[in-house]
């Protein structure tokens, strides 16, 4: 039994409900937006950390790898869901499990990052008396930018297909996911189909924007790029 | 520890084991519905990422296209699903190739574009065809990347294959979905403990098969290096570098 069979005069979006809602539409948006760019800027914050100790100190690697492995590998459902004795049903729950999800895309990409910059570079800057730090800002830092980056692209678009998810917390969670949950609950198609085409749109355009900050913040990356 | 008693309990229950809401029967579908979903992402991706890969111009479009891909979230695709086919398994289906689709088509690509040109026309120049090349030449060198990739989306699918409760569907998601509407978290945790244990042992099977996929004349090759660098093994950032964007 699908919804249109059960609503057989119903069109697939009714535009008068959009047109209504557009306010509505536009604050879930925003709060979408909120849900990911807080737990992708509290994620980095804490793998940027987690990944110069265990650029430092190269055992941390293994450890702090596996557990952060261990909760993406946890159903983002079941996060959600397990945390709610814990936090309750609040933002705090969503951001919790969403930042838990940013965490090892974002420090294995710092790692490899800093790890993937040429021997040589790095000699070349011991022989010009930088010292261990300096040297990890202004260079190691600044060449990994590119696989930085490309970690944070992940992370955010991921981020952004996980806190509709959020929304089977209750009404005022989860960002477009409201509007799929009211779907799915109501078999109401306009609110499924706006949501869940937002949600899509949301991820491309976050995910083109990065690309071209990216390319932007690495001019010579471009140029290797083209001579290949 | 009261809880994880109560969640041990529930998993030496008999009758929790039983029947169409039993854990064995749930387990089963679960993975047969991940395991579809990963047969049909790899039939597609990878003759497509073994073809591109090979022919020397075509490919970044396609790379592109898949990166782009893999920001689609497959919660948004499974509810567009919904609206397209009802509810069910098929939504959840098609969400879930979706989602296991580019990290196999991606890592495939690169790891054909990986295998060094030389070793590519000394093979064309022993007069193997290009099937042979490919077959004798690029495919055992690129298949330990090749089963990374798959590693990648096995894992991601088994997890997303919970959803498929949100949308009346069957598989471990239910005891999530079921559990937290009477708010029986014991079931909740049972649930995320199969799922985990599943994704665990996905794990540890490519794990294996990575371990037999690399021919015995690259592992040859491959020992000393070993010990200087730090990461012998191909990972996503290897692809993330390569691929870029």
């Amino acid at each position: 039994m699908t919804p249109g069979s059960v609503l057989a005069d119903e069109p697939l979006v009714r535009w008068d409900w959009v047109g209504d809602h557009l306010r509505y539409i536009w604050n879930l948006l925003v709060q979408h937006l909120e849900l990911t760019f807080i737990a992708v800027g509290i994620g980095f914050a804490i793998a940027f950390v987690l990944a110069l100790i265990a650029l430092q100190w190269r055992p941390v690697y293994t450890p702090v790898n596996a557990v952060t492995g261990i909760m993406y590998a946890i159903p983002s459902l079941a996060l959600f869901v397990l945390l709610v004795p814990i936090t309750g049903l609040t933002t705090l729950t969503a951001e919790i499990a969403l930042v838990s999800y940013t965490l090892q895309i974002l420090f294995r990409s710092i790692v490899a990052g800093v790890d993937g910059v040429p021997d040589s570079v790095r000699e070349s800057a011991a022989g010009m008396g930088y010292t261990r730090r300096r040297q990890l800002w202004t260079i190691e830092l600044p060449l990994a930018v590119p696989v930085i980056m490309s970690g944070l692209r992940v992370a955010t678009v991921t981020t952004v297909g996980l806190v509709p998810i959020a929304g089977y917390l209750g009404s005022d969670q989860g960002g477009l996911g409201q509007l799929i949950f009211t779907g799915l609950n109501r078999f109401f198609n306009t609110p499924l189909l706006v949501g869940a085409v937002l949600t899509v749109a949301l991820a491309v355009v976050l995910d083109l924007t990065i690309v071209s900050v990216q390319r932007a913040l690495t001019p010579w990356a471009r140029r290797r790029g083209a001579e290949s | 520890m009261n809880f994880l008693h109560e969640v041990f309990v529930w998993f030496n229950d008999p009758l929790n084991w039983q029947g169409t809401n039993g854990i064995a029967h749930r387990l089963l579908e679960h993975l047969a519905l991940a395991l579809a979903a990963l047969v049909i992402a790899c039939v597609i991706a990878v003759p497509a990422g073994l073809l591109l890969g090979r022919s020397r111009r075509k490919g970044s479009v396609a790379v592109n296209v898949a990166n782009v891909g893999r920001a689609i979230p497959s919660f948004a695709i499974l509810a567009l699903g919904v609206i397209w086919i009802g509810i069910g398994y098929r939504p959840a289906l098609i969400a879930l190739v979706l989602l296991a689709l580019p990290p196999i088509f991606v890592f495939t690509f690169t790891a054909v574009r990986q295998v060094d040109p030389a070793t590519v026309e000394a093979a064309r120049g022993m007069g193997m065809t290009e099937a042979s090349v490919l077959r004798k030449v690029q495919l055992p060198i690129a298949l330990p990347l090749m089963l990374d990739g798959i590693r990648l989306s096995a894992a991601a699918v088994i997890a997303t294959t919970t959803l498929a409760a949100l949308v009346g569907w069957g598989g471990l998601g239910r005891y999530i979905v079921d559990g937290f509407a009477v708010r029986d978290f014991v079931q909740v945790f049972g649930g995320v403990v199969l799922v985990a244990g599943m994704v665990l042992v996905s794990e540890a099977i490519f794990t294996l098969l990575l371990r037999f996929a690399v021919s015995p004349g690259i592992r040859r090759q491959r020992a000393p290096r070993r010990r200087q660098r730090r990461r012998d093994r191909p990972t996503a950032e290897v692809v993330e570098r390569v691929v870029g964007a």
